[in-house]
């Protein structure tokens, strides 16, 4: 089954061929996303966006995406100016974007409302984030790095350094990671450790997955360490994030004894997890990351909206 | 038949191999208070079971069970067995399946889900595993294994 005029909402939507189809088109969008070639390949496509919570970096790559392919926008990106603020359900409002626009991308603050969107909508629909649930997009342009850099995904070494708990974009990363037969290294503090449930959830699907206390000893074996944001509203008590926050801080010491094509990914924004310093050696791919999310999203809105990623 | 210490009945709905200490959980399910006001509803807890050890055992006079109850009884009690009852006699037996989605019959346990927002939309669960019985959401993905705390 092609992604034309496919819903994306959760990771587990895609099939590993799909996911490849989509990978694939990455690279060949990259050119266009980098402005050396012009495309118009969704010219007289028109884009909804309905960003009914905050987001910088998954609005305007989605925006830069469909203008640098010939196509248009049209948003929401303030729900207190929209009928939302006047009590109007996620499922009418999305009811009237679909008779308007030829696709969706819904960024909510509740788990399950991409799921919900798609229902309501005639119009294909992708999930930019529903609370702290499904990211689909950030999981395939965490693929797409780490494809890049290693021109595989099976049988990486990837260590998930951070809040594996809350954190459920790790999550559809970790499922993605197992569909290709990627090895899984969990390094996390104790109260942010992966649930019971979702690892099992994991190893049901035949993943492998390892625990660490040793940093370092993890870093040296990896190949790509994927760092995460411990999110502060996730506590209640400031002292107990200061605490857990500091427990981890990537730095030149941590990666002294790494493999030479070690890549440091981050899905952004950072506070203090990883040092400034890294920022320009050639581990970080934090940056280049955070580029691919446009001709990620160049291929994935191709495909869903014209069946090809050329 | 040691086990019918409870009386035949005409017409109705004889659920038997009931897990131990499940039965109020299944006259939840099946909505007492919604029955004819001239049903007996008998219920057997602690009985002998062969096959079980111990099971409990509810017979319902006058109703016969909707596919929806059906499904809702597989997920409590997957063991269980349904007779319906014609005029003194078993006419048909059902063994319960657990279907691969349950509807409306779970409350999601997360605040934050979709599902539990005033939003048009009925709880939805996919069956993760069967032995024992996970559930995970269909729309906020969480995984569910305590569900009978959160029946709808």
């Amino acid at each position: 089954m092609g992604l034309k005029g496919r819903d994306v909402i959760s990771i587990r939507d895609l099939s590993r061929d799909e996911i490849e189809e989509v990978l694939r088109g990455t690279r060949r969008m990259i050119p266009y996303a980098e402005g050396t070639k012009v495309g118009d390949q969704l010219a007289g496509r028109l884009l909804m966006l309905a960003f009914l919570e905050p987001s910088t970096r998954t609005r305007l790559s989605f925006e830069t995406a469909m203008l640098r392919l010939g196509g248009k926008v049209a948003s929401i990106t303030d729900p207190a100016l929209s009928s939302v603020k006047k009590g109007e359900s996620l499922h009418d409002t999305i009811r009237m974007l679909s008779a308007y626009g030829d696709a969706i991308v819904l960024r909510h603050p509740n788990e399950g409302a991409g799921r919900l969107a798609a229902q309501a909508s005639e119009k294909p629909v992708i999930n930019a984030g529903d609370g702290a649930g499904q990211h689909p997009t950030q999981t395939l342009l965490d693929l797409a790095t780490m494809q890049e850099a290693f021109g595989t995904l099976s049988g990486l070494r990837v260590v998930l350094l951070g809040d594996l708990r809350y954190g459920r974009t790790v999550h559809s990363l970790a499922h993605a990671l197992a569909v290709f037969g990627a090895e899984l290294v969990l390094a996390s503090p104790p109260s942010l450790q992966l649930p019971e449930d979702v690892r099992e959830d994991l190893e049901h699907q035949g993943a492998t997955i390892r625990e660490v206390d040793q940093l370092h000893q993890a870093v040296r074996e990896a190949d790509v360490l994927y760092v995460t944001r411990i999110q502060r509203e996730r506590f209640a008590d400031e002292a107990e994030y200061a605490k857990v926050a500091g427990s981890y801080r990537v730095d030149s010491a941590l990666l002294a004894g790494a493999k030479t094509r070690l890549i440091v990914m981050h899905p952004l924004p950072r506070t203090t997890e990883i040092a400034p310093e890294i920022d320009g050696s050639p581990h970080a791919a934090y940056f280049r990351q955070a580029f691919l999310g446009v001709p990620t999203r160049m291929a994935l809105l191709s495909l869903i909206l014209t069946g090809k990623a050329v | 038949m040691r086990e019918l210490k409870i009386t035949p009945i005409k017409n109705g709905t004889v659920i038997d191999h009931i897990g131990n200490g499940l039965a109020l959980e299944v006259l939840r399910i099946i909505g007492v208070k919604d029955l004819d006001k001239d049903s007996t509803v008998s219920v057997a807890l602690h009985v002998r079971s062969q096959k079980l050890g111990w099971k409990d055992i509810v017979k319902v006079e006058n109703m016969e069970l909707s596919p929806r109850k059906v499904n809702a009884i597989a997920l409590l009690a997957p063991t269980a067995t349904i007779s319906i009852i014609r005029d003194f006699k078993v006419r048909e037996k059902r063994v319960v399946d657990l279907p691969e989605r349950i509807v409306g019959i779970v409350r999601c346990p997360n605040p934050s889900c979709i599902t539990n927002q005033r939003e048009p939309v009925e709880s939805e669960f996919d069956v993760a595993r069967r032995r024992p019985v996970v559930l995970r959401c269909s729309y906020c993905e969480r995984l569910v294994d305590d569900f009978l705390l959160h029946l709808a």
